[in-house]
């Protein structure tokens, strides 16, 4: 299975739509006119696409902090994003949770999560949830390399895998762990080698390469769909920039992102592109629209009426 | 009304919402075709199957964790927690996941999981199966706490615990699943963050819930034969605590005792006094006074475990003391 060639310019807008998105918060981050954490997804457009593009709406999405690029793919209004970014009555949670907790149910984004690894069972219960309902909903939960040492992680293979859950766990697999080289502190840096262990399919796909990354993971939506069980792919891919704002970034060298930037998603998905007979023209077309979407979601942002003070007291509780 | 223990209770509370609520299930340690350590969850396996009363591995983080997505995603989950104790291996789960999912989503989902677990000591289960954590989870905001004290109380509030659409800590006691007592027949659910007074009297009025409930009961007849008669407040739900009922009570009696198994540092009895101070300062006639567990881990020799906790005889001699 492979997404079909008519989808990719479309896949590209989206990637253009994610890189573009992050681009503007650096920028806003960088006036001041953001508040707390933001870690940049810049790099890693594909896995986010080719992960919840297979998906469908109703179906399920937990991610990380790192998951702008998550959440709009699976659905989440970019203005609502960008409001929520700035800190506007109009966020997607008004204002009370920010870059590292994009959430919004109707598009089955259950939230990005600010621990690591703490997302992991959410997608599995979702998926149990889906199992004890008898739909064909299934769960989807996107974590780094990183994940893979905490406990929960493993607990959560665990549960999956024996009770057949219909869940997809996808690594992405971007070589550094928050500001330290993973393979300094892992083991066993092949993490699916791991996620074999606890007997469910396991494999290790190029992430930055959208058509092969949309087919791993429509082929593990279906094997859950089908009642068959959980799927483990670890999408290799690389972050190219730091881990957050003001990272000094002194555990890689300028080349090695250098020569990173030549190979990374977006380069390589024009490159296809034009293999296929699209102009330049109409890639450039494509990042027009791009362009015109984060703007339109920026003045969105911006005529945005800030939050009530009150507001803070409520919705703790339904 | 049928007079059963407290463990039948609340497998009755489970059974009725299990056959009412197709939502409702159970996830825990042993609570299957063992039924549970403490029988809270006898004979559930057989008649609603291993689907529904989910027997997983020792994986507190991961079960909970599945819960709170099971619920978001329009289930009733109700997990079990063999030991208070072990809340803390799933803390991450409880306390950054559970209570605070719906608000950093702007409310735009909810969390609809009950985490039952038993605490306390008494049994000399020693310091790592017999703390009393309702001060830590009633610290946190987006958590409901439960703690009833009689088969009644914890039949109807488990009820309305997997019925109440938020997570909710509902904290039983492991020397209180086989005290006995009336519970109404039929439907019987009670309001979560109601007091109840347990024994009227116009002197003093004690605070307590969980075990410390029947303490205070035996503590305010001994009172009574030297002349003070105490009055008996069952705190039942610590988060939202029923101030209004206590301050009630402490404007007729001009007295106040706070009794909790729980360590008194930063405790649910400092907690009540200083609202207290801060709502109704004018109603005391003399200092309020707490009584919890000695600041020491809980160990396991009787003697050493009865020093540490709470006795009916401490709270007899600090009532006599506020006179």
């Amino acid at each position: 299975m492979a997404i079909t060639i008519e989808r990719l310019p479309d896949a590209y807008r989206q990637m253009q739509v994610i890189r573009k998105f992050e681009e503007a918060i650096r920028s806003l981050f960088q006036q001041g006119r953001i508040r707390g954490s933001f870690h940049p997804c810049v790099g890693q457009e594909a896995t986010a696409v080719g992960a919840c593009w297979p998906l469908r709406k109703d179906d399920y999405l937990t991610c990380t902090y790192r998951g702008h690029g998550h959440a709009l793919a699976k659905g989440l209004s970019v203005r609502a994003a960008m409001a929520e970014m700035l800190g506007k009555a109009t966020g997607c949670s008004k204002g009370k949770g920010g870059s590292m907790h994009f959430t919004d149910p109707t598009v089955g984004l259950l939230g990005a999560n600010a621990i690591v690894g703490a997302g992991l069972p959410h997608a599995a219960g979702a998926a149990l949830a889906s199992q004890m309902q008898k739909t064909d909903r299934v769960a989807l939960t996107v974590f780094g390399e990183g994940a893979v040492n905490q406990g929960v992680f493993h607990e959560t293979l665990n549960l999956a895998a024996t009770w057949k859950l219909p869940v997809i766990f996808v690594c992405e697999n971007n070589l550094f762990s928050e500001m330290t080289p993973s393979h300094e502190t892992t083991s066993e840096v092949e993490t699916y080698r791991r996620a074999s262990s606890y007997k469910m399919p396991a494999s290790r796909v190029d992430g930055n390469d959208l058509e092969i990354m949309y087919s791993a993971v429509e082929t593990a939506v279906l094997r859950a769909r089908t009642g068959a069980g959980p799927t483990y792919i670890e999408a290799m891919t690389y972050r190219l920039w730091g881990h957050m704002m003001g990272d000094p970034e002194v555990y890689r060298t300028k080349e090695d992102v250098s020569r990173a930037r030549e190979v990374e998603p977006l380069v390589r998905l024009g490159k296809r592109l034009r293999e296929i007979g699209r102009s330049d023209a109409d890639i450039n077309m494509l990042e027009a629209e791009a362009e015109a979407i984060i703007a339109d979601a920026i003045e969105f942002a911006e005529a945005s009426p800030i939050p009530d003070a009150a507001e803070a007291l409520t919705e703790v509780f339904s | 009304m049928a007079i059963i223990t407290y463990a039948q209770a609340l497998n009755q509370a489970l059974r009725e919402e299990l056959r009412t609520d197709p939502r409702v299930f159970l996830m825990g340690e042993d609570i299957g075709l063992h039924g549970g350590i403490f029988r809270v969850t006898a004979d559930l396996f057989a008649e609603f199957g291993a689907e529904r009363i989910r027997d997983t591995p020792i994986s507190e983080s991961g079960f909970i964790g599945l819960g709170i997505g099971a619920a978001i995603a329009g289930m009733r989950p109700v997990v079990e927690l063999l030991f208070m104790d072990f809340a803390l291996v799933a803390a991450d789960q409880i306390v950054n996941q559970a209570a605070k999912l719906r608000y950093m989503a702007g409310g735009t989902l909810s969390v609809p999981i009950v985490i039952r677990a038993q605490q306390g000591g008494g049994r000399g289960n020693g310091a790592q199966h017999s703390q009393s954590f309702e001060s830590w989870m009633a610290q946190i905001p987006g958590l409901i706490v439960i703690a009833p004290s009689t088969p009644a109380d914890a039949k109807g509030l488990l009820k309305a615990a997997i019925r109440a659409g938020n997570p909710v800590v509902f904290i039983e006691h492991k020397l209180l699943y086989n005290t006995k007592g009336e519970v109404p027949d039929g439907e019987h659910v009670l309001p979560i963050g109601r007091a109840d007074i347990k024994r009227s009297g116009r002197d003093v009025t004690i605070v307590a819930y969980s075990r410390m409930l029947l303490l205070a009961m035996e503590a305010a007849m001994q009172l009574a034969d030297k002349g003070i008669e105490a009055e008996v407040i069952d705190l039942r739900t610590i988060e939202p605590l029923d101030m209004d009922t206590v301050i009630a009570s402490v404007k007729g009696t001009g007295r106040l005792l706070v009794v909790h198994e729980a360590h008194s540092n930063c405790g649910v009895g400092a907690e009540i006094i200083a609202r207290m101070y801060e709502q109704a300062p004018d109603a005391l006639v003399v200092p309020a006074r707490r009584l919890g567990a000695k600041h020491v881990p809980i160990p396991v020799a009787e003697v050493l475990e009865n020093f540490v906790l709470p006795q009916v005889d401490d709270i007899v001699n600090t009532v006599a003391s506020m006179f």
